[in-house]
């Protein structure tokens, strides 16, 4: 046959063998034009339920910073907590929606990025021999943070929502009491504020990623985009932050 | 000069690989770093050794086929090819790490050579008009903005090297397939497959084992043609639009 290569060509193409003993790779999987299959659907989600928590957050501080205003306004403002939305709302229903559409947030957030990093790591199974930091700190750990924001969400819920892991004696109704026990101990103040430095951390590429993820950005919108995200990040973090040093300095007591 | 490389030699695609190291003398600040390789595959040649396998193709930083990692970087430490890259960003006795592009969709297939298919089946995916166009038309039959007209140009510049994927600590390769779906999707000759496209294209990207973003950025960084990272948001915009359109 004529189009049947020769030996002879065959053993001319040398060191080129190699290249064809591989032939071209198929795709691991079929493609798929889903929502939830493809890596831009998971960080849609991640995007969006990143901004409910976002939102959230920045009405968390505000909440937190009644604090310096004395306990009775900090007291009525979680006592208002309770009856957000009535008479529409019956008693703790307002307090409920928000927490279930929050944990629908934080679930969806934690799934999305599970998925997406085992994908990750999958994609890039080999290091290079010489490292180079190419991208931000905030970038960098933007997983490790996440994990440790999720652990202090779990620890915070039990400290002062449930009381099950809270120093001194739990009253519920009694915020600003509960807030000074907390950080009136070492631990107290050391893990809230490694958990609010990450906070602002992850915000900080978390915001800006966001607004990418969904189409927003742009290189006119940058600066601002830019500007925002390390604003909202600075905001959270001394927000947070000024609680356990108010307490620290005796200015909350 | 004289230089001390280390660089990854494997058999091929199942085998093992192990950085070696060579010492290459008598180089010149003039060479490229693909010359400077030629020298160092020279004396192995005339040693009876396995020359070591790289990608080359134009050496004039406009094909894409060049492809080393050097000291951690793609491409080097300029901004350009490798084959546009010259000794002369080098010291004398300097120790340089030469790897190939890292990726679980660009397997190496020899030494520095890996396969890039996978970027030809993302363009197969959506990277193409379907109108029949012919010859060169008229200049002015399809008006053009200039904003869209220079938004084209700067993704058409993509060569489709693959230093994205290679930077990219996630192996994604977002912003080759932004170029190429936002160098068409900008232009009216392009506009009839604007929702098909940017939804195949992903849509092969991810089934080809490819990364997801997260915005690191180390592939703007790394492009020897600039193309800058918001086309990473311009074509979530795409897509995200492409979903709402086509059912």
């Amino acid at each position: 046959m004529a189009l049947a290569p020769s030996k002879d060509t065959a053993t001319a193409k040398g060191s080129a063998s190699t290249r064809d003993a591989s032939p071209a790779r198929p795709p691991s999987r079929t493609p798929s034009r889903g929502f939830w299959s493809s890596t831009i659907g998971k960080k849609t989600v991640m995007a969006v339920s990143g901004l409910i928590m976002l939102a959230y957050l920045v009405a968390h501080v505000a909440g937190n910073l009644k604090v310096f205003f004395g306990p009775e306004e900090f007291n009525g403002y979680a006592h208002w907590l309770r009856v957000m939305g009535a008479p529409v709302l019956h008693h703790e229903w307002g307090l409920w929606i928000a927490r279930i559409a929050l944990l629908a947030a934080v679930g969806a957030h934690a799934v999305s990025a599970y998925q997406l990093s085992r994908r990750d790591i999958r994609a890039r199974p080999t290091r290079y021999a010489r490292k180079r930091k190419g991208s931000s700190y905030a970038t960098r750990t933007m997983r490790w943070g996440g994990i440790i924001l999720g652990l202090f969400i779990v620890w915070h819920i039990l400290d002062l929502t449930t009381g099950t892991v809270h120093p001194g004696g739990f009253e519920e109704g009694k915020p600003y009491q509960n807030v000074i026990d907390t950080f009136s101990t070492w631990y107290g103040n050391t893990i809230y504020i490694v958990a609010m430095l990450a906070v602002g951390l992850h915000v900080r590429h978390g915001f800006w990623s966001a607004a990418q993820t969904l189409g927003v950005g742009n290189a006119r919108r940058e600066r601002v985009l830019r500007l925002l995200a390390n604003g909202l990040a600075l905001v959270l973090t001394a927000g947070f932050i000024a609680v356990p040093v108010g307490v620290m300095t005796g200015v909350v007591n | 000069m004289k230089l001390n490389l280390r660089v990854w030699r494997q058999r091929n695609s199942g085998a093992e690989g192990a950085m070696a190291t060579y010492e290459v003398d008598g180089i010149s600040p003039d060479m490229s770093f693909l010359e400077m390789l030629d020298t160092l595959n020279e004396e192995l040649i005339l040693r009876g050794e396995d020359p070591v396998a790289f990608d080359h193709d134009c050496r004039e930083g406009i094909c894409g086929a060049c492809s080393l990692v050097i000291n951690g970087d793609a491409h080097g430490p300029e901004r350009t090819t490798t084959c546009q890259l010259h000794m002369r960003s080098f010291r004398d006795g300097d120790t340089v790490d030469v790897e190939p592009w890292r990726a679980s969709a660009f397997p190496v297939v020899k030494d520095l050579v890996v396969d890039r298919t996978a970027f030809d089946r993302i363009i197969q995916a959506g990277g193409y008009v379907t109108a029949p166009t012919g010859a060169a038309p008229e200049a002015h039959a399809t008006p053009v903005p200039k904003a869209a007209a220079d938004s084209a140009f700067e993704h058409a510049e993509c060569i489709g090297c693959g230093a994205c994927v290679a930077a990219c600590p996630n192996g994604s390769a977002m912003l080759f397939t932004s170029a190429k779906v936002n160098h068409l999707n900008v232009l009216p000759q392009g506009a009839p497959e604007r929702e098909t496209r940017v939804l195949d294209m992903v849509a092969q990207m991810d089934a080809e084992g490819f990364g997801g973003c997260t915005l690191t950025g180390e592939c703007a960084t790394a492009c020897p043609k600039g193309i800058p990272l918001p086309s990473i948001a311009a074509m979530n915009k795409e897509w995200l639009r492409a979903r709402r359109k086509v059912k």
